[in-house]
Order: structure tokens, then sequence, then C-alpha cells
């Protein structure tokens, strides 16, 4: 496993040499001239290499390259049917039940790319939680739904602090904890999703990728993803999808946003337009699209 | 306060009446098909219940049948209902673990192009014919060797393979799939997710199924013809002897000139019938209490 280095990205950038708007755009190409980047104490957890996915023959995201910094917020914004959701399923190859679904690129965790022939996505999954957009617990007890992730890879000592350092960890055990054996269906919407959180951290991935979490909650439920959002970063490396640009404002240290290319062999696939520290996307965007988007004049 | 029409606005019209009366003709069409439905089951229920009622008493579901007539108190069906038990038994235990793994292969492993010819070879088998899996169990199993009760559940587990399958394959398939992934962006591997996330979720919805199908499959007659009809008029629970079943005791006493064995034929139908009552109840009970389940309800 070779890392990818300084070679690999004069690799990409000779591949992508017709793409001279995507270069022009993302940082990690522009050399030392980059006006910023991930902070410098930040290790990169993810390299993404001109990644391309494919569903059947069309492309749902082409040519995405950047990289994720280790404990931050990223966040991924951009309109519907961009590949947000796509792409963030590739980081822990949830699309590989997808039929028909298959990748060009790479995706280097740590300098492993993922998506290696000899990498079995089983522990790939189990390095790089996800939450998906609507809450999923499943039909157990509160209890249960921690344990379940725990028994399964062998974390049997101390069981029950285990599932009250999640809970905890997930700002849910004050309101579940007398009632731990109650089925976890029976909770609110929000609880549910902090339910999906802490059963994710229960098994102590590195990464949690968020898929649109809060999309499906009301406001105060959002408002306390976001606040678990600032103090599981200290622990975890976050990647988050979300439709909502003030949220991603809120809560995400770097920002990528995504948007739909012109047409390419007759269709539109999702791209990477910018990709930058949030508060620069946010006031002084280096592309005019993203200014169009994080100004509400997108159309 | 009167409110008066804003003048030449109207609500109603030549064309809505129309569409009345076509709504009014084909709603009456489709609730006399429904009591149709209904009507051939009241007429079949109450034609056996009328014909065989008289035979059922202590000594019918007691003593064994008789080949030849000694008056219908003195003959029952004991060896008979004991018989399809234990036929019904082992088929179910041949057929039951084959279909629900071969319907978790098709929803949960197989990829689409793997599906769809199996689930057309699954539905090519369900339409065979039950006499022609008779004939050829006969022709596999019977022919040198002899029948036996347990040739005869080979017989019946043929015919419930594809049922088990299929009843199996649409449970799973309403498993929502955001408890799949939910379970595999764990790091739990796909039979894992399969045994602890979505059969867990099916299991009363397989069982409803394989009530069913059981039910249906447990009246046939053509392949114990075959595989369990050379009997004796003992009670018997051994299931490598050829054993007395209900559907076949209803075929051979059927044919009798004796009334009162006609009149047993009957009551045993009826005893079937009332076997596919209380099965259904069951089924529906199970599919109730799991729906109730998945919703959340404790």
């Amino acid at each position: 496993m070779d890392y990818p280095s300084t070679e690999m990205t004069e690799d990409t950038e000779e591949q992508s040499g017709g793409d001279g708007l995507a270069k022009a755009i993302d940082p990690t190409r522009l050399g030392p001239a980059a006006p910023s980047s991930a902070p410098a104490s930040a290790p990169t957890v993810f390299k993404i290499d001109a990644l391309t996915a494919y569903y059947g023959k069309s492309a749902a995201v082409r040519d995405v390259s950047f990289d994720v910094p280790g404990n931050q917020v990223t966040a991924i914004i951009g309109p519907s049917g961009c590949g947000k959701s796509t792409f963030i399923r590739c980081l822990n190859r949830m699309n590989d039940v997808v039929p028909n679904f298959h990748t060009d690129g790479a995706i280097y965790f740590h300098g492993i790319d993922i998506q290696g022939k000899d990498v079995d996505p089983v522990n790939v999954r189990r390095q790089i939680g996800m939450v998906f957009q609507r809450p999923n617990p499943f039909p157990k007890s509160i209890h249960d739904n921690i344990t379940y992730g725990l028994k399964m890879l062998g974390m049997k000592d101390d069981l029950e602090g285990r599932v009250e350092r999640a809970l905890k960890r997930a700002a849910l055990w004050e309101e579940v904890k007398d009632r731990l054996k109650d089925s976890a269906l029976a909770l609110s919407g929000g609880q549910q999703q902090r339910l999906c959180i802490a059963r994710a951290i229960a098994i102590e991935p590195e990464v949690i990728l968020l898929d649109e979490p809060a999309s499906a909650l009301d406001p105060i439920s959002t408002a306390s993803i976001e606040d678990l959002m600032h103090e599981l970063k200290s622990d975890y490396t976050i990647v988050i999808v979300t439709h909502n640009m003030q949220q991603a404002a809120r809560v995400a240290d770097m920002t990528a946003f995504f948007s739909l290319s012109e047409v390419v062999d007759g269709s539109r696939s999702g791209v990477l337009v910018e990709y930058d520290r949030t508060d620069k996307i946010f006031t002084t965007p280096g592309d005019k699209r993203t200014e169009d988007y994080v100004t509400g004049r997108f159309g | 306060m009167s409110v008066q029409a804003d003048p030449g606005y109207s609500l109603s019209s030549e064309r809505l009446r129309r569409r009345k009366v076509v709504n009014r003709i084909m709603e009456a069409l489709a609730t006399l098909a429904a009591l149709l439905a209904v009507a051939v089951l009241v007429i079949v229920v109450a034609s056996v219940l009328k014909k065989g009622i008289g035979a059922i008493n202590v000594d019918f579901f007691t003593k064994t049948t008789s080949t030849f007539s000694f008056g219908p108190s003195q003959s029952g069906i004991a060896n008979a209902i004991v018989g399809s038990l234990v036929i019904v038994f082992f088929a179910i235990l041949m057929a039951l673990p084959v279909g629900v793994l071969a319907a978790i292969y098709l929803n949960e492993f197989a990829s689409p192009r793997m599906r769809a010819p199996l689930q057309l070879a699954l539905d090519v088998l369900n339409g065979i014919p039950a006499i022609v899996v008779g004939i050829f169990v006969y022709v596999l199993l019977v022919l040198g060797s002899g029948q036996s009760a347990l040739k005869a559940s080979f017989a019946l587990a043929i015919l419930m393979l594809p049922l088990f399958a299929r009843s199996t394959q649409e449970v799973l398939a309403l498993v929502p799939n955001a408890l799949r992934e939910g379970s595999l962006a764990l790091g739990a591997p796909r039979w894992r997710t399969t045994l602890s996330i979505v059969l867990p979720q099916a299991v009363g919805g397989i069982i409803t199924g394989a009530t069913l199908a059981t039910a249906r499959v447990a009246g046939e007659t053509a392949p114990l013809l075959f595989t369990s009809s050379l009997v004796g008029n003992e009670v018997n629970w051994n299931p490598s002897h050829p054993l007395m079943s209900m559907p076949y005791f209803i075929f051979a006493a059927s044919e009798q000139a004796d009334p009162g064995l006609q009149e047993q034929a009957w009551a045993t139908a009826l005893v079937l019938i009332a076997f596919v009552l209380v099965a259904s109840t069951i089924a529906r009970y199970f599919g109730l209490r799991s729906r109730r389940r998945r919703g959340g309800k404790r």
C-alpha cells in the first residue's frame, strides 16, 4: 500500500489535463499559491483521487478529488441530484450493494485504497461508520441497538459501560437511562437519530459519515445534532452531507460545494466545484457558481 | 340569511350525471362478483356440512377406517388423521428449510441477473400439476422398493417448496432496506445482517405463508395415490410404512357403494376444511402480531 504523495498529485493532473475548470478550482491542485487548504495541523484521513461513480453507464459524480482532514467536520453541500449522497456512500463502500454500481479513481484512507480488491468492505465500514438520512434504529430495545454492533465485533468487555458511554457521547443518556429496555421505535425522530449516532460511535470508528442526518428532524432536534457534531470532532473525523447551507456554515470546518456539470456525453453528472475552508466558501468563494449557490441565486 | 348562486355558475352537469350512473353500475358489478366468491364458499361448506355432519361423533375421531361397512358408528378416521399429520409433518421438515433458504438467497444475495431465472423456475415448479409430481416420485422412489409415508412427504414437499420460497421472499422484500444498511454500516457481514436483523423482522410473515401453503398442500390427493395408498386400517406413526391419509380416504371411500362410507368421506372432507380454516386463522393471527410488532407497539 503506497501512500499517494506528491507524485500522485502530478499523476492526476496529467489524467485530467483536459478538465481545466476542475483544475482551476480544486485547492489541492493549486500548489503553494493556494490561498487556503486544510489546516496544517490536521492530518489527511481521506485522499479522494479523481473519483467517478457510475450507476450502470451514467456517472453520478465525475472526477472528484480532494482531501478530508482528520478531527474536523467536512460538509458537502450542493443542489439536489448532484451526487452528494452517492459520493459519501463511496467513502465506506455502502454502494457495493447497489447493482451495476462501479467507480473509477481511488479513495485513499490513511493511504490505503479502500476500493482495492483485497480490501473487505466489512473492515472499511467498521472504521468508517455511517448515519443515514432517515433514522433507522433496529426494531430492538434501545440497549440492544447499541450492543448489536459491539457483540458482533467481539467488544464484549464492559458492555454496559460501553452502552452508557456511547449514549452519553450522543447526548441521549439522560433521556433514556431509565428505559433502556424499551423499544427504540418508541423514541422521537430526533432521539432515534441520536441513537443511530450512539450506535455508530459505540464501535469506536475513526470516521463518521452523516448523510443529511437532520433533514427529517424538527429544528430543535436539528440543533442538538449540530451541537453533537461540535462535541464529536475532537474524537472523530466527520463528513456530513447537507441540503442546508446554514447548517454547513454552523458546523463545518471545511466545505465542498458540488454541482451539476454541463452536459457531457448526453448527460449531466455531479462535479466538485470548490473545496475550501467553510468561512471562505461562504464569504469569498472562488467560483461564480459557488457564490450564486451560497447567496441563494442558484438557478 | 340566504345565499344566492352566482348566475350562470353550476356544479352539476349532464356529463357528471352520466359519470355517476357508470360509477354505480361498476360498483354494483364489483360487489356482485365479491358476493359470488363468498357464495361459492358458503355453498361448498354447507353441502359438505349437510352430507358429512351425520357421521361426525367421538368414534369418528377415535376408531380407525374400515374397508367394509359395519354401520357408520363402528369405524372412524383416526388412522387417516395420524397418517396425514405424519406425512405433512415430514413434508414441512423437508420443504421449509430449503424454501426459506432459497428465498433468502433470492432476496438477500442473488444478483438481479440470477434472480429472474430462479424466480421463473420456482413459478414453473409451482405450476406443475400434483399428479405429475406424484408420477415423478413414483418412478423415482416407489418403483421397485414400495410405498412409504416418507415418499409421500417428499412428493408433497416438492409441491410446498415453491409456495414456501415465494411467500418467504415476499415477506423479506417488505423488510425496509434502511435496516439492512444500518447493520451493514456497523461493519456487519451480509449473513449476519440477514440472520440478526432481517429474519427476526420477517419470521411472523414466514410462518403465515408457510401455514397457508401447508393447508393448501395437505389436501392434495394425487401424489398420495402413487406413494401412500396401499394401506392398512390400523393407527400407525411409522413414516417408513405407507399410511392412510385424509385426502386418500375421501378418494377411496367416496367410490364405495356403501352410503355409510360415502357419508364418512363427506365428514372427512369437513375435517379437512376445518383444518384449513383453523390454519388460516392461526396464520392470520401470527401475521397481525408481527405487523403490530413492526409498527413499534409492544
